[in-house]
């Protein structure tokens, strides 16, 4: 489609509110915030205007570094769970009838209004000792005796997951329902199992749709800060655990700016080399 | 028994009977077209030869071994899709080479087979073409291509012309026949057009609401209708209703017809004739006689609309062979009887 470009003012009128409510509730408070991360702290009071370097210098330890790496690592693994377990299902969800479509993406929506605490909370109740899933295991003869499946690693990721995945699969349902029906019933008059044609025609057709959904639920796992510390143990706390740490608790805040646009960076960085090596493959193809 | 047999093959979507006990034998080496309207279960019909669907009932034989719970990525069919179902995501060579890269063929022999298939379609050197960047006809040859690929024993087209213009669609159709005639395969077409089925099939069946009406070759189905939905799905027809006199003579619209002779046991039923069957002559004592309604002049063809025996007969004429009339005029109207079809109500 071709358009004409815009001329007069009227013309650019529809982009003026979006454009305003950027600059007012993101670009404002982002470079704001990119100011204070050069700003002097104040010992014992706020900060004062500066142009310092130290507080990015203070994060480039191996302990701050360690903390970003697990940061990271923890978003990618919810990322790669997410879609791994809602790719699947969705494809799934989509070849039963709409009434069955319906009634799970209504059940999914109505468990993105739970709000973190209390996803967390109930996690780490039915991971609990006392009252926890191993309980049912001893009962069904699985286990010897109730353990508690908490504080740890796979407790953080598994209430990660079950938070981002309703996300996952609203932003993969679109996609796979428009998918053409045909195409894997063409590999299969063409001598490929369903399994295969499901591997080598389903996901490549879906590439993009998959870095799509990878990065969004990367960036969204990046974010939290409340599950990692209701069911992890402190080393599983995440960068943003330290940012509030510092904002709230230590009144630091350029060394809590200087970690965010640590953290921004890096993630923009991420997502930049994803959508880079998805992008040649197209060029190639 | 060489080549496709369905034996009472049925097909139910819950209350709803789709295909009804469908009986057919497709001899090796022949060109089908499963004809009817939309809703007949043709369709379903060849989805079910494809293994797509399974039958509820009834069995499908290859060459006399049963297939009916063979998976389809094992019936070795290559298969035509209405929307072609091209992999967006892999090229022209790529999409023609994925039966092949299935079976685990040397990339050496897959680029040999694309390159002999591409030819076969008249697309040489399209191999590094993405899917995306091909015309409409284009895109329908490497669907050809690509299905048949591994030589199928059975080639299956749902609609394969139906996405094309009127003018592509017609060489298409020709092509089509031809390719299937040089490598000598059973295929099945699953079309609406009767003028395509006309061109391209060996064997006509006509399904109607889920039955076989008729299943028999073009020029049978056309001159000899089994029943007045094929005569009607079938070019155009005259029908008239023929009954029968005391004397046992059959009779349209109070004239005798010496030469048409009523099945023993029916007392009325349908007469069929083509409207380029209907002779026209100036009127005749004791013959049948109509009012000219209305004339569509064509320039080679007219069209002589003429009102008898109650209904609306069509003629079809050369200016030549018919009497000058225009409309209000009265005429006579021949029915030959070697070109009448008798059909029961």
């Amino acid at each position: 489609m071709r358009r004409e470009p815009a001329r007069s003012l009227s013309d650019h009128l529809p982009v003026i509110f979006p454009a305003l409510m950027l600059l007012v509730f993101f670009v404002i408070p982002f470079s704001i915030m990119i100011a204070v991360s050069f700003f002097q702290r104040e010992q014992g009071g706020f900060y004062t205007t500066d142009f310092v370097f130290s507080n990015y210098e203070r994060f480039l330890s191996a302990f701050f570094g360690g903390v970003l790496g697990f940061s990271l690592l923890l978003a990618a693994s919810v990322a790669a769970c997410c879609v791994a377990l809602a790719f699947p299902f969705t494809y799934f969800l989509t070849c039963r009838t709409r009434r069955v479509q319906i009634a799970w993406l209504v059940g999914l929506l109505s468990v993105l209004s739970l709000s973190e605490v209390i996803i967390g909370f109930a996690w780490s109740t039915l991971f609990s000792r006392t009252a926890g899933i191993s309980n049912l295991f001893v009962a069904l003869g699985l286990m010897d005796q109730p353990t508690a499946l908490l504080p740890g690693f796979g407790a953080v990721l598994t209430g990660m997951v079950y938070q981002a995945l309703p996300y996952t699969i609203l932003v993969l349902y679109p996609a796979l329902v428009r998918l053409e029906p045909t195409l894997l019933e063409a590999s299969r008059t063409l001598g490929a199992s369903p399994l295969r044609g499901f591997f080598n025609i389903v996901i490549p057709a879906l590439r993009n749709t998959i870095v799509a959904t990878l990065i969004m639920v990367f960036v969204f796992a990046l974010g939290s800060y409340l599950l990692p510390q209701i069911l992890g143990r402190p080393q599983h706390w995440t960068l943003s655990v330290l940012i509030t740490d510092q904002a709230i608790y230590q009144s630091n805040m350029p060394f809590a700016a200087a970690m965010a646009v640590f953290l921004v960076l890096i993630s923009l960085a991420l997502v930049g080399l994803t959508l880079l090596v998805g992008g040649r493959k197209d060029l190639t193809a | 028994m060489s080549g496709l047999t369905l034996e009472g093959v049925s097909k139910r979507f819950g209350s709803l009977t789709a295909v009804d006990n469908v009986t057919l034998n497709v001899p090796q080496g022949t060109f089908v077209c499963l004809l009817g309207p939309s809703g007949c279960g043709k369709t379903t019909l060849l989805r079910m030869i494809a293994g797509l669907e399974d039958p509820s009932g009834g069995r499908l034989l290859i060459d006399g071994a049963d297939i009916t719970g063979v998976a389809t990525h094992q019936r070795d069919f290559g298969m035509v899709f209405q929307s072609l179902a091209l992999f967006p995501h892999l090229n022209v060579g790529e999409n023609i080479a994925y039966a092949l890269r299935i079976r685990g063929i040397a990339k050496a022999d897959q680029q040999r087979r694309v390159d002999e298939l591409l030819a076969l379609v008249h697309l040489p050197g399209h191999a590094d073409r993405p899917v995306n960047k091909l015309s409409g006809g284009q895109r329908q040859r490497v669907a050809i291509a690509r299905a048949l690929a591994v030589s199928p024993k059975l080639f299956l087209l749902d609609e394969p012309l139906s996405a094309l213009d009127a003018k592509l669609r017609e060489a298409m159709q020709v092509e089509l026949r031809q390719l299937q005639q040089k490598l000598g395969i059973t295929t099945i077409v699953v079309t609406h057009d009767q003028r395509e089925a006309m061109t391209m099939a060996d064997l006509v069946v006509v399904m109607g609401e889920g039955h076989i009406r008729q299943a028999a070759p073009p020029v049978e189905i056309y001159r000899k209708p089994a029943d007045s939905f094929v005569a009607g799905f079938i070019g155009s027809t005259n029908l008239l209703d023929l009954s029968r006199d005391s004397s046992g003579r059959a009779v349209v619209g109070g004239v005798v017809l010496p030469d048409v002779i009523l099945p023993a046991g029916l007392d009325r039923a349908r007469l069929s004739i083509r409207p380029e069957d209907v002779h026209l002559t100036a009127p005749t004592a004791g013959g049948l006689t109509g009012r000219v309604t209305f004339l569509r002049d064509l320039g080679g063809t007219i069209e002589t609309f003429i009102e008898v025996a109650g209904t609306t007969v069509t003629a079809v004429s050369t200016p030549r062979e018919r009497p000058d009339v225009t409309a209000g005029d009265s005429i006579g109207v021949t029915l030959p009887a070697e070109a009448c079809v008798v059909l029961k109500q």
